[in-house]
């Protein structure tokens, strides 16, 4: 077992030169605009000096999907919500263009949420579905599945390229301090926290996944492993699946308070949204 | 007089028993962070610790440590230390220690403890109560780590 090692210490190490990854100062250009996908730390992510986006450190293959909104295969479900947003629904005989005339007019609003409405902190999904049901009399779209992430897509999309900005003081601070401590908990049988992949080790390889700093400026996101869009919420669920613990229920509280202080974490990176990952 | 008889036939077997049982994770001892016993009192496979220590749904040990002795698995972690010459650096006691739960030596790793069973926070109802490699899957890790000399 030991006497080969040196000659398959070689072997191992051309391996991993076959791993083709990103190029370093690649730069994320879409239809000539350039997003920031890295920017200075905000002072309250005080362990961290810069932040990026998860687009760095994907595969040049992957990356390039997002260039061009024709190859971003995202933009088959931002094209299903156009569809959807002069469709009659529920009771009152309304669709969404019924009250907004042009979703141009959304502009603004994806780098502000979460945020806190009447004592209430509320993700895009909270205000989809308050129209849906105050509004259009209609049935609420359940928080990850397709007609919402289509939707929460063609919303985020009119705000891409400007940076992320959510509200953490105030009103929003108890829901953010809830939101850190859910960050730096460790939970499941593996006994980790956010912070011991996403903050001490990004930039890094785990088995075959190079490890990000788990930011959530890009979603809802198309991941090529399940040719959907996925909420963030739903990728809080597969991470606490992958560590063996119990996830915390999509659009509840938890979930809620850690999709703020992710956002906030982001502070200054473009908005993504629809980003392309693994 | 009966009900006496009967324990003491019992606390017996139990006796005669534990010689044959596994450590319980809940009282291996650690001595900082160093386990001397073995957790069975069976030698470790290092052949089948090989295959623990790759293997996804066991140790998955490779998901974050290289291990050049396997060049052919494609993708090896790099989180933590690699594995080249781990037999050098660590006895049998401090690999198993190390192994069984690492944060009794290591104080805040991302190392995850391959034998304990309790003081996780919300674990997935099907790994509740569970360790993640039994006893001997320690052993056998623990051997292999051995053989890894430079």
């Amino acid at each position: 077992m030991m006497m080969t090692k040196t000659l398959l210490g070689a072997a191992c190490l051309s391996v991993f030169a076959l791993t083709v990854h990103a190029e370093e100062g690649a730069k994320l250009i879409i239809d000539g605009e350039e997003l920031t996908i890295r920017a200075n730390a905000p002072a309250h992510a005080e362990n961290i000096d810069e932040v990026s986006s998860g687009w760095i450190y994907r595969s040049k293959e992957t990356q390039a999907l997002q260039l061009d909104d024709f190859d971003n295969p995202a933009f088959v479900f931002v094209d299903q919500a156009i569809d959807e947003w002069d469709k009659v629904d529920g009771s009152e005989g309304k669709a969404c263009s019924s009250c907004h005339e042009n979703v141009e007019d959304f502009a603004g609003l994806r780098p502000t949420l979460p945020r806190v409405d009447d004592g209430k902190l509320v993700s895009m999904e909270n205000l989809v579905n308050e129209c849906r049901t105050e509004r259009m009399g209609a049935e609420p779209w359940k928080w990850s599945k397709g007609k919402m992430t289509s939707m929460t897509a063609l919303i985020g999309v009119q705000s891409r390229g400007m940076p992320v900005n959510v509200a953490i003081d105030g009103d929003a601070a108890p829901f953010w301090d809830k939101g850190k401590e859910l960050y730096y908990t460790r939970v499941g049988q593996l006994d980790m926290a956010c912070s011991n992949c996403h903050e001490d080790n990004y930039d890094t390889m785990i088995r075959a996944d190079h490890l990000s700093q788990g930011q959530i400026n890009g979603f809802p996101t198309y991941r090529l492993k399940n040719a959907k869009l996925n909420s963030s919420h739903a990728r809080f669920k597969g991470c606490m699946s992958n560590i063996r613990a119990e996830p915390y229920k999509e659009g509840g509280p938890e979930f809620q308070a850690l999709e703020l202080y992710l956002a906030s974490r982001g502070q200054g990176l473009s908005v993504e949204t629809p980003s392309v990952r693994n | 007089m009966k009900l006496f008889s009967i324990t003491a036939v019992v606390a017996g077997l139990l006796a005669s028993a534990a010689f044959a049982e596994p450590v319980a994770p809940s009282v291996v001892k650690y001595e900082d962070g160093v386990v001397m016993a073995s957790l069975t009192g069976v030698a470790g496979d290092p052949v089948n610790g090989r295959d623990v220590f790759k293997n996804r749904k066991q140790g998955n040990c490779l998901a974050c440590h290289v291990n050049a002795e396997m060049p052919e698995e494609s993708f090896h972690g790099e989180v933590g230390p690699e594995m080249a010459g781990v037999a050098d650096r660590w006895s049998v006691g401090e690999l198993r220690g190390i192994v069984s739960n690492s944060k009794m030596m290591f104080e805040g790793t991302i190392m995850p403890a391959f034998y304990r069973d309790t003081g996780f926070d919300r674990p997935l109802e099907k790994f509740s109560g569970k360790t993640i490699l039994t006893a001997q899957q320690v052993e056998d890790v623990v051997a292999y780590l051995r053989t890894l000399a430079e």
